[in-house]
């Protein structure tokens, strides 16, 4: 096992440091770094096995190293589980949930899109997305700096995350930037060619979804809460990056790519929810690895995180449930887990801020909200959004991340300093403005954004099979294949 | 030789098959099939839009008997099939003209 060669006094090392978001131990690392340099060369120098002979001075500086190291294992035994857990959100999680909720014709095509994301996404993330997010300290998008993914390795990157080599740092953040595109493909379902779904989602990557994510989580981002933006707004996990951009670029690319061929006239009810069950179950788990991961660190504000995350799904399950009890005499298991999914939304970008109780009323909300967007709304505007990608993501995300500025505590995330208020609920109501500000821009820069992108894409490959080819399906049309061939 | 066609609920299926299995009548072909005579479908509700199911599935037995089995393998389907209710089916009588054994060439009722 290699123990990362770097020595700093970690956060929970000092037991006042309070916990802290996506924010930075500033006061720490300095400390680190001063320590570093007066004492980097016996860094690496005292050997361990010989504690015993050891001075006072030696000892405490062996003691400090292994404190720091412990620390960094068990960060990065959590990092590195989260990163898997949220990989697999998108295949098999969102490849199911979705694969289950589309005509059967198309049941490849919709897992597809997500499984060449976590491809195409990956690729792109190791060329210059990594960097367009996370380099530089521009308000708007990161630089080159780490472009090839240059200077990303075992050491931590102390603007992010003090205790984890960067490249666990980077392959957690890459995860968001699969699933971020792929929800989109719930809107564009069943019409959408490939071929321009995969350009379209490329596009979108570099020029919506890396400003966005390094305008509220990078450094000198000009939403960002800890480091230093302008219009601080709460985003723990990706409320706006994520959910907000996404839902919103959901809804453009369903009114540009129109209804599809017999809505709403012909039945289209989903080929098998047994999928999407298995599917919604699999994004619950995967949520803690996107939430409680969020708090870059084992801590107590991940395991916050992760209560509030379970909380508002559990909840916002009932909410759901509950209206449509209430409408229909039935509870149903696709309103169920639409519920859950609704809940897991909108506590995101709360869930490192707000305590137990009011992720429960944050479900509540979310999963009544949601209910009245994807059951009426949808119907009275008449889009069609074919598996709810905005009704779900667009929605709960942007309730959630106004009621993050209401609920949000400092006694569970003091992000701008300690003993300052944060939300609502301390005191702090413009909190819930700058929410607002966060949540405008996100939906001005997603709706601007795709609108131009799919134009681009409309002019070099086209973004709709023919009428034909919907009728037949887009496995065979798109792929060559079927999902379910029962003469096999 | 007569063929009889039962199209009948999917639940009364297995209480059919053993009725006739205690009549001696051991040779059956089942199709899992969808249809509706008088009974109307039903609704169902995904995320609020209202889908009317019509086609509701049905199992159809059918075998083809000697004279003599005929009335007793209608009695025992209609026994078994029955629950009184509105899409129980319905059993249809045909007369067969021949009837070939593909293994030996039996022909007639030795081939069933």
């Amino acid at each position: 096992m290699t123990i990362p060669k770097f020595l700093h006094l970690s956060q929970n090392y000092c037991k006042k440091t309070p916990y802290r978001g996506r924010g930075t131990w500033r006061t720490s690392l300095l400390l680190a770094l001063i320590l570093c340099g007066a004492s980097g060369a016996f860094a690496q120098t005292v050997a361990p096995t010989d504690f015993s002979k050891a001075s006072t001075n030696e000892k405490l500086t062996q003691l400090d190293q292994r404190v720091t190291a412990a620390q960094s294992s068990a960060d990065n035994a959590w990092m590195l589980v989260s990163a898997a857990l949220v990989l697999m959100m998108t295949g098999p999680g969102l490849a199911l949930f979705y694969g289950g909720l589309v005509r059967r014709k198309n049941t490849l095509a919709i897992m597809m899109q997500s499984f060449a994301l976590m491809a195409l996404i990956t690729v792109m993330w190791a060329l210059v997305g990594y960097s367009l997010c996370f380099g530089g300290n521009g308000p708007l998008i990161g630089g080159f700096e780490h472009a090839f993914l240059r200077g990303v390795g075992a050491d931590p990157n102390p603007d992010y995350a003090g205790t984890i080599p960067q490249s666990t740092f980077m392959v957690y953040q890459l995860m968001f930037a699969i699933i971020t595109p792929a929800l989109i493909t719930g809107a564009t379902a069943e019409r959408m060619k490939f071929s321009g779904s995969v350009l379209f989602m490329v596009l979108w990557f570099v020029f919506v979804y890396a400003p966005l994510a390094h305008m509220v989580w990078g450094k000198g981002g000009f939403l960002n809460a800890s480091l230093g933006g302008r219009f601080p707004t709460l985003d723990f996990a990706g409320g706006t990056v994520v959910h907000i951009s996404s839902g919103v670029s959901a809804l453009v690319c369903a009114l540009y790519l129109r209804k599809r061929t017999g809505y709403p006239q012909q039945p289209m009810p989903p080929h098998s929810l047994v999928l999407s069950f298995i599917g919604a179950c699999l994004l619950w788990v995967g949520w803690f690895g996107f939430n409680a991961g969020s708090a870059l660190a084992s801590n107590g504000l991940a395991s916050s995180a992760f209560v509030a995350t379970h909380f508002a799904a559990a909840s916002a399950a009932l909410a759901w449930s509950a209206a449509e009890w209430l409408k229909n005499g039935h509870a149903s298991a696709l309103g169920a887990i639409s519920g859950a999914v609704a809940g897991l939304v909108a506590i995101t970008p709360a869930a490192g801020f707000v305590g137990p109780i009011p992720a429960l009323v944050i479900g509540v909300f979310a999963g009544a909200f949601c209910y009245w967007m994807v059951t009426k709304v949808k119907a009275i505007f008449k889009y069609d959004d074919a598996l709810d990608a905005f009704g779900v993501h667009g929605a709960g995300g942007t309730i959630g991340a106004l009621l993050t500025g209401v609920f949000a505590q400092q006694a569970i995330n003091p992000i701008f300093g300690a003993g300052k208020a944060v939300g609502g609920l301390d005191g702090h109501w413009a909190q819930v403005g700058n929410q607002l500000v966060g949540v405008l821009i996100a939906w001005g820069f997603a709706l601007v954004g795709t609108i131009v992108l799919l134009k681009i894409v409309d002019m070099i490959t086209g973004l709709r099979v023919s009428t034909e080819e919907e009728e037949a399906g887009l496995d065979i049309t798109q792929h060559g294949e079927e999902a379910y061939n029962l003469e096999a | 030789m007569m063929k009889i066609e039962a199209i009948i609920q999917p639940s009364r299926f297995v209480s059919v098959k053993e009725a006739l299995h205690e009549i001696g009548i051991e040779g059956m072909t089942v199709t899992e099939v969808r249809g509706h005579g008088r009974q109307k479908g039903h609704t169902e509700i995904y995320r609020g839009r209202e889908y009317t199911v019509d086609l509701l599935p049905k199992m159809k037995v059918e075998m083809v008997l000697p004279d003599a089995l005929v009335e007793k393998a209608l009695a025992a389907i209609r026994n078994a099939a029955k629950t009184g209710m509105i899409g129980d089916g319905k059993i249809f009588l045909s007369k067969i003209d021949e009837a070939i054994r593909i293994r030996n060439d039996d022909r007639g009722e030795n081939a069933l």
